[in-house]
């Protein structure tokens, strides 16, 4: 076993001593499909309860998405993200000197989708603190309208906002869950606004499976 | 009963697990050889319900053979660690705040460890002051320091009682392995397991007791199975059982009965109070698949430990009067 597969190991143990990490799915079954998660985001740790929660053998295929500048900051923040959790690494801002090259942020995710993986995405676009999540921005819908076969599977993170606050290191322990629900697709001429929208509800609906 | 107590202590502890594994691969043969053929759903229900409570009794049977193995400070750790998933479950119950942040993370690693390093120490004196004196203390002054005093009082309590339940009532138990009682050395494991089995025992009675007699409950809002008919049942139900294992006890049968019935009460009381706890923090019953987190499992089965085991180890000091 190499570094990073153990290191995984080691970061899942935690995650379920700390979380319990249960997943439960609800019209989905976790299987070896190409597939974009998208749930609410409240915490550093949302990723890596979903990490935990997903079979060992779909965790290698699923991909998050991290901060290029922020997750390469460091030695440690690199090898974390690139070699345990094979991370695909966006720009927040595009380049400022007009240079010509100016990268669409979308597009690391959409290189990653053609080359088969399944991400994990998080379309409020920042950790909120409301019960509610916020509203969706448009990626989702661009990478829905780009890849019609990948399955796009909403989740419910629950609790995980009492294990680690923002600003907070150290995790409490807490049970967490995860919901993972039926697929939603785009239907055929769908507007943007209204998809995101229904992305949003199909996320929210999952708090209220037991 | 004398042939018995004259064994050696390795033979003895041999010889109850042997009935202990033995009582329960019967249980377990007879059960799978009654789930063959056609069910009802209600007894299908019924059959998987006994199951699972037959898979957590072999779990925790493994888990004490386990214990007695790796000596006291296998026991030491191994309810170390049933503690921390225990308030893992009580703080996912209780609505803390973010303020409490800094308060939990005191309770859970650096307060459970502490307390069961004193267990394993045998420092006694110190590790039955620590939790009352100290961080009783200690939590609401970290709790002051995170600067929110909504419902201050209410969240202090509920860190500090839930610490004291699944942390100071759990750690008497291997306590109870260190205790130095006259002509009883090395057999504290015999106490441990004396005080689980007369626990369960005395549950055992109680709810058999209820669904027979359907008395009057006493709290009809929190409980519609606890009467004091089937409360007394229980306790007897302990008394009884304290009885017979008198052979492992370093009372004589009197003092066993009256110790059993004393741990029974106590465990049957306190299960009566989490039961209150769960219906304030709207988990209806133990069905276990009530809630998104599945907080409901564990706590439920060692809830009655905790209340049991202190009462039940100053019993035992009084007695000895050390």
């Amino acid at each position: 076993m190499k570094l990073p597969e153990a290191a995984g190991l080691a970061l899942s143990f935690i995650a379920r001593l700390i979380t319990g990490a249960q997943g439960h799915w609800h019209g989905s079954t976790p299987k070896a499909e190409q597939r974009i998660y998208f749930a609410n985001h409240q915490s550093h740790f949302d990723w890596v309860l979903i990490w935990a929660t997903l079979p060992r053998d779909l965790r290698a295929a699923t991909r998050p998405i991290a901060a290029r500048d922020y997750w390469t900051a460091t030695p440690f923040k690199h090898w974390l993200t690139r070699e345990v959790f094979n991370a695909v690494y966006v720009s927040r801002q595009r380049a400022k000197d007009g240079s010509g090259d100016d990268e669409d942020p979308l597009e690391p995710l959409m290189e990653a989708l053609r080359h088969g993986d399944s991400l994990v995405i998080f379309p409020e676009g920042t950790r909120g603190h409301a019960a509610d999540p916020a509203p969706f921005k448009s990626g989702l819908y661009a990478l829905a309208q780009a890849f019609p076969d990948v399955q796009l599977i909403p989740a419910w993170i629950d609790n995980v906002q009492r294990v680690m606050p923002k600003g907070e290191v150290v995790p409490v322990p807490i049970l967490c869950a995860v919901v993972f629900g039926p697929p939603i697709a785009l239907a055929p001429g769908e507007e943007r606004r209204a998809f995101l929208d229904r992305a949003r509800v199909a996320v929210m609906a999952l708090r209220e499976v037991v | 009963m004398a042939e018995l107590r004259a064994l050696s202590v390795s033979q003895q502890v041999g010889l109850l697990f042997v009935v202990l594994f033995g009582l329960l691969g019967l249980v377990t043969l007879v059960a799978f050889g009654r789930s063959l053929g056609d069910l009802t759903p209600a007894q299908t229900a019924v059959r998987e319900r006994f199951a699972r409570e037959l898979r957590a009794l072999w779990i925790g049977a493994v888990l004490f053979w386990i214990a007695w193995v790796s000596g006291p400070l296998g026991s030491t750790l191994l309810f170390g660690f049933v503690s921390f998933f225990a308030l893992r479950e009580f703080v996912t119950l209780t609505h803390t705040r973010r303020a409490d942040h800094r308060s939990l993370l005191l309770a859970f690693f650096i307060v459970l460890p502490l307390q069961y390093v004193l267990v394993g120490m045998r420092l006694i004196n110190a590790f039955t002051v620590f939790i009352p004196v100290y961080v009783f203390f200690a939590i609401p002054v970290i709790s002051a320091l995170a600067n929110d005093p909504f419902r201050f009082l209410e969240r202090t309590a509920k860190i500090q009682w839930g610490v004291t339940v699944t942390v100071y009532g759990m750690s008497h138990a291997p306590a109870l392995l260190l205790l130095d009682l006259p002509r009883y050395r090395e057999r504290g494991a015999f106490l441990v397991l004396f005080l689980v089995v007369v626990v369960v025992a005395a549950q055992v009675g109680q709810e058999a007791a209820s669904r027979r007699l359907r008395r009057r409950p006493v709290a009809r809002a929190i409980s519609r199975s606890f009467s004091w008919r089937a409360f007394g049942a229980g306790v007897a139900t302990a008394a009884v059982v304290g009885l017979l294992l008198d052979w492992v006890t370093p009372f004589n049968p009197l003092a066993g009965m009256a110790m059993a019935a004393i741990a029974g009460a106590a465990g049957t009381l306190g299960e009566f109070v989490m039961t209150a706890l769960k219906r304030d923090a709207g988990v209806g019953n133990s069905s276990g698949a009530s809630s998104v987190t599945g907080a409901v499992g564990l706590l439920d089965r060692v809830a009655p430990l905790c209340f049991a085991a202190p009462v039940f180890f100053h019993s035992v000091r009084g007695y000895f009067g050390i």
